[in-house]
């Protein structure tokens, strides 16, 4: 397969068959937490997008020129998360001081994806998978953008469970669950797309 | 919570009262990705439980020397260390487990069932408490993530912890219960159980409870007042 045809299919299968929240569970607590008006959904998930990208281009070369060639692969957890606390910091200072509109829109959203399994679950992943340097920035950017059309179509399921006729113990939360795993079954139709497009 | 608590109370707390599932709805992210089987379920209760004891130990001897401002990166440091030495152990000993696990054994450091405790309990809480209470809660996750595994493996799958039960000759399992969705169903409607239980003794129903999660701050931030 030609590389265009790699990346193309790592980015689909991201959003679509292996979708970051209905098929991989991760971001969960923001993705049921934010997800009840639709701006705050997409501003919460452009932050997820930016942090998971930039984490993915850092965390990829320390692994395979630090981690790797000294033998301490091990440290990976303890190093990932660290990396990634500072960076947020970093981001989000960086963000304040230069680009302020941004910061006004994202900035809020940032210290929530820290503690998320979302980044550092990308940047395992991206290891765990072998995925090259280019690759793994396709898939972050494609787990992203997947993580935002699950919060928006959400959003637009949550809107409508406000105003609907839910029975008691069903109320809140529970509905939101049940809500989430029809939408999740959607995505299930997904399976084996990209494999049929990409012949892989 | 209050110091005055005896040790046993403290100990019970995390099972059903305070379940940090199904009633304060943490950790959610592994209830619902290694709930297939109900053996995962109790292999990522035990990793998880052996993480709080020791990380909420480690936090409460250090309560008084950790600034802070600072805190939440001490905390996660200190439970990185933990996660990565159970990582290790479960890798060397057992390899069917780790496989099963996958990158959630990792993720467990961000689990908020762990920096919830770290923060709630732990920072305030003599060395004792805290470890009765890492046990506790950590016995609650257990409880919870087996629930989920045994209904979904049942159900999905025919079986329990690997003993078939239904070998799908008079009622086909109904796979999607093992698949993705399955886990949000599954979930929602043990909620809705325990809802109706609390209802019953006219406790308030399980809600997406920011109390206890680590990130409340900002997240009510964000979206002006969770409920």
């Amino acid at each position: 397969m030609s590389l265009g045809a790699t990346l193309c299919s790592i980015f689909l299968a991201s959003i679509l068959t292996n979708n970051y929240v209905l098929s991989r569970f991760l971001g969960i607590c923001p993705f049921l937490g934010v997800s009840k008006k639709l701006d705050t959904a997409v501003s919460m998930s452009l932050a997820v997008i930016v942090v998971m990208t930039i984490a993915s281009i850092v965390t990829w070369p320390i692994q395979h020129l630090i981690l790797t060639p000294l033998g301490i692969d091990y440290l990976q957890t303890l190093v990932f998360i660290l990396i990634i606390a500072a960076l947020v910091q970093f981001i989000e200072a960086f963000m304040k001081k230069n680009m302020p509109p941004l910061y006004q829109a994202l900035g809020i959203y940032l210290p929530l994806i820290t503690t998320n399994c979302a980044v550092l679950g990308i940047t395992t992943l991206n290891i765990d998978e072998g995925y090259t340097f280019l690759e793994s920035i396709v898939s972050a950017i494609g787990s992203g953008v997947g993580y935002l059309v699950a919060m928006v179509l959400f959003a637009g399921v949550r809107e409508r469970l406000e105003t609907s006729n839910i029975p008691k113990s069903l109320q809140g939360l529970p509905i939101v669950l049940v809500s989430a795993a029809i939408v999740a079954c959607s995505f299930l139709g997904f399976g084996g797309l990209v494999d049929g497009i990409f012949g892989t | 919570m209050a110091k005055k608590q005896s040790l046993g109370s403290i100990f019970t707390a995390g099972f059903v009262k305070d379940n940090p599932v199904l009633r304060l709805v943490l950790g959610t992210c592994p209830t619902l990705a290694v709930t297939t089987q109900a053996m995962n379920g109790l292999g990522m209760g035990a990793a998880a439980t052996l993480v709080l004891i020791g990380s909420n130990v480690v936090i409460s001897l250090l309560r008084k020397i950790i600034p802070d401002s600072v805190r939440i990166p001490c905390f996660i440091t200190v439970i990185a260390g933990f996660v990565t030495i159970i990582e290790m152990l479960v890798k060397a000993y057992m390899p069917a487990l780790d496989t099963a696990l996958g990158i959630y054994l990792p993720l467990i450091v961000v689990n908020c069932i762990i920096l919830g405790r770290a923060e709630a309990f732990a920072s305030k809480n003599g060395v004792v408490a805290s470890a009765v209470d890492g046990l506790g809660m950590g016995i609650g996750f257990t409880i919870a993530l087996v629930l989920m595994g045994s209904i979904r493996e049942l159900i999905g799958n025919g079986s329990i912890f690997g003993i078939v039960v239904n070998d799908g000759s008079v009622i086909q399992p109904m796979i999607l219960l093992i698949l993705p969705p399955g886990g949000f169903f599954v979930f929602g409607m043990l909620i809705a159980w325990f809802n109706r239980m609390a209802d019953g003794k006219g406790k308030e129903p399980t809600t997406l409870e920011c109390m206890n999660c680590p990130q409340a701050d900002a997240c009510r931030t964000s979206e002006g007042g969770l409920e």
